[in-house]
């Protein structure tokens, strides 16, 4: 044991790991890391009386007041509840159609395969502005194509993106259409992985597809299945750029797709006549980061650490 | 001989002159002052009339127009101002984002600006400090509310200008009956409209203009009792005129439509006028807002809109004198008439009258002389505490005309809003 731990200590230290670990965590901790504390510190400010004036200091009021006040928390609880119905749609709709997509693909003839794969991945590239856009006039009640495609299934006319029912689900369901390339690749390459061979040995002993499906592949890509999860509910509780672009940092119609993004930026950025208050607006964006890392903390505690892994 | 000599003399320090001016003016001419502005859609004008203009009477200050896009326009400009990077003029919101800049010390003060006699107490009233003791931006232009009509379908249709509110719904009505047209054209997408063009468009009629504003600013009006209420009701009877799908139409969309001639009535700001011209296949009219049942004195919102200040960090004494004297070029008639002319709508706020040569501008400027004026009842200090008045008239107005709530709710709402932190309001109820 003693000799052991000699052995360890005289070993010589790595030096090539400082070399190799070093640019990631300079470029990590000058772009990520400090500003992330330094926007948590800014949080416990009230903002500066007058220009150049000190900020004071006032501890944990801001997000009291977040909590409390009943003009903000309405606001808050709103915009996170609006958040979890974002996520849950991506999580729910995005995630099982990007799994039978990859599942698809995989069965297709290799040419067909690309083909599909680079189409169903090409919305992922355009740009949010571009995307809100092409929905916007799709969806507009003068002159969107959308009733149309409608009118023949019999689905009544509808201004989607005006009605507070309908406009959160209805620009959920274009950030599915934009995203869901990311989850299939990342399905359709775990599935690529699984070997032939225990494909093979179950059809010998006579499983049927759906069998095979949910009896070895699923339990085989279940590691997948969770980083796919978190990488969704980690983009979908840092979302703002769609609803941005279609609806305008004011989240109509009454802040029925108010997310946690378009909150945190018209508490910091102000919004018309209403002055910023960026103190407060990073007590929002800490929110964000709890629930962010909430969520992040739970995935590894939870579910990584039950997961078996297999090795193939 | 003598004389040849003296021309030739005379042509080469000429050539020589002309080969080292422009290097002597390079050295001596300065860097472009900047003009930060929310209004992209003036770049032209500003471009091609206004400081070609300028510089016919000052050519040694080169001037650039910077607009950024209006929705970003508070906050880029904030931010631009911290970090010292902004243009050294500065255009001004009215009231209370332009007073905060200055508190801040952004917005230098224009105390000592010649011109500012040119322009009255009420022109100046949204960039004064509250005991008017600094003024901080020269007053650029008002915008007046009102309707635009589509004259071509009024023909068609046989109907005429209405005056009074039964009269108004007597046109709307018949444009319903005939259903070839929306009866009126406004979306409620964006929220602004509902209230910008809708609520605070007829309002005044209803409220009494200036008396009402000043009322709710100490505490004897209240939003949701007299003249406000009957405002959000006069509003919510707009519900089954607005074209269809109103709901999910935004404020480009409700421009193309009524333009395309696919809705009758507009509501309406007069900084449309050019806009709606330059693509409209029809002769635009226009109307004020209807009156009342009963009422004969008639109110027009006439808002002090946008204004022209100097960035209060210019370190460089000769920028500043430069800056200095662009903004008293603006206070001339000679730029009043210039600007007024070139954006028919934004009228021009100088005591000397301006003529205008765009029919539909004279005709909105022309009431003026019949109404009373007044400005947007959220602009002066009602927006200054949380929640903020006028982001609830935006959201409280659409969700009206949505149908979402009565025009009870909307106003208890609106009000609830203000006595949340408004002093005068609290101590009244």
């Amino acid at each position: 044991m003693n000799s052991l731990a000699k052995s360890i200590s005289r070993k010589k230290f790595p030096t090539h790991l400082l070399v190799f670990l070093g640019p990631a965590f300079i470029i990590y901790t000058l772009f990520m890391v400090i500003p992330l504390v330094d926007s948590l510190r800014l949080s416990l400010y009230a903002p500066a009386e007058i220009r150049g004036g000190a900020e004071q200091f006032v501890g944990l009021a801001n997000y009291q007041r977040l909590l409390t006040d009943p003009n903000l928390s309405p606001r808050l609880f709103g915009a996170i509840g609006n958040n979890f119905l974002f996520f849950s749609i991506h999580m729910f709709v995005q995630n099982p159609i990007a799994l039978l997509l990859a599942t698809l693909l995989v069965t297709v003839a290799k040419r067909a395969s690309s083909v599909y794969r680079t189409l169903l991945f090409t919305p992922t590239v355009l740009s949010f502005v571009l995307v809100g856009f092409i929905w916007q006039i799709i969806l507009n009640p003068l002159w969107g194509i959308a009733d149309d495609v409608l009118g023949i299934f019999g689905i009544q006319s509808q201004p989607w993106l005006g009605l507070p029912g309908t406009a959160l689900p209805v620009l959920s369901l274009i950030s599915v259409w934009q995203f869901v390339g990311i989850p299939m690749m990342l399905f359709l390459v775990a599935l690529l992985g699984i070997p032939e061979e225990l494909l093979e040995a179950a059809r010998v002993d006579g499983a049927s597809a759906w069998r095979v499906f949910w009896g070895i592949k699923f339990p085989l890509i279940l590691p997948t299945v969770g980083i796919v999860s978190i990488l969704t509910f980690v983009g979908n509780f840092n979302a703002f750029d769609l609803v941005y672009t279609v609806q305008g940092s004011l989240a109509g119609p009454n802040f029925a797709t108010d997310l946690l993004g378009t909150f945190f930026y018209r508490t910091f950025f102000g919004f018309q006549l209403q002055p910023g208050n960026p103190t407060m607006g990073a007590a929002v964006a800490g929110v964000m980061f709890l629930i962010i890392l909430l969520g992040v903390v739970l995935y590894l505690a939870v579910w990584q650490r039950r997961i078996t892994q297999y090795e193939l | 001989m003598n004389r040849a000599k003296f021309v030739g003399v005379a042509a080469a320090a000429g050539l020589m002159a002309l080969t080292l001016a422009p290097a002597a003016m390079t050295a001596a001419q300065m860097e472009p002052l900047v003009i930060e502005s929310w209004r992209n859609d003036d770049l032209t004008i500003w471009e091609d009339v206004i400081i070609p203009a300028f510089n016919a009477s000052y050519p040694d200050i080169p001037v650039v127009f910077s607009p950024s896009a209006p929705a970003e326009y508070n906050a880029a400009l904030n931010a631009r101002l911290e970090a010292g990077t902004a243009g050294d003029l500065i255009t001004c919101r009215p009231f209370d984002l332009s007073l905060d800049l200055f508190n801040q010390g952004h917005l230098a003060s224009l105390n000592d600006l010649e011109g500012m006699a040119n322009f009255g107490d009420v022109a100046k009233s949204a960039w004064v400090t509250d005991d008017g003791s600094d003024v901080f931006c020269v007053p650029m232009a008002s915008v007046i509310h009102g309707f635009f009509y589509n004259q071509d379908i009024f023909t068609e249709l046989g109907l005429e200008e209405p005056t009074t509110e039964a009269e108004f719904y007597a046109v709307l009505d018949a444009i319903q009956a005939d259903g070839d047209y929306a009866p009126l054209v406004m979306g409620t997408l964006d929220q602004w409209e509902a209230a910008t063009m809708g609520f605070q468009n007829i309002g005044p009629n209803y409220w009494h203009g200036e008396e009402g504003r000043l009322g709710l600013i100490d505490g004897t009006a209240k939003y949701n009792e007299g003249g406000f209420l009957e405002a959000f009701e006069a509003l919510s009877r707009w519900q089954p005129y607005l074209i269809n799908g109103y709901q999910g139409i935004g404020y480009p969309d409700a421009q193309s439509a009524f333009t395309l001639g696919l809705g009758a009535v507009y509501p309406t700001g007069s900084w449309e006028i050019s806009g709606f011209e330059a693509v409209a296949e029809f002769p635009i009219g226009a109307f004020m807002p209807p009156l009342p049942e009963g009422s004969d004195q008639c109110y027009i919102s006439d808002h002090t809109d946008i204004a022209m200040g100097m960035n209060g960090h210019i370190a460089d004494e000769a920028r500043r004198e430069a800056a200095t004297t662009f903004l008293n070029w603006m206070t001339t008639p000679e730029f009043a008439s210039l600007y007024s002319n070139a954006l028919p709508g934004f009228f021009s706020l100088s005591n000397e009258p301006v003529a205008l040569d765009n029919p539909l501008a004279q005709e909105m400027v022309s009431w003026r002389d019949e109404c009373e004026s007044t400005i947007r009842s959220s602009y002066q200090i009602l927006s200054r505490g949380e929640p903020n008045n006028e982001t609830d008239l935006w959201v409280n107005s659409a969700l009206l005309l949505n149908g979402e709530v009565t025009a009870q709710e909307a106003a208890d709402t609106v009000q609830a809003g203000l006595e949340a932190w408004y002093e005068p309001q609290q101590s009244g109820s």
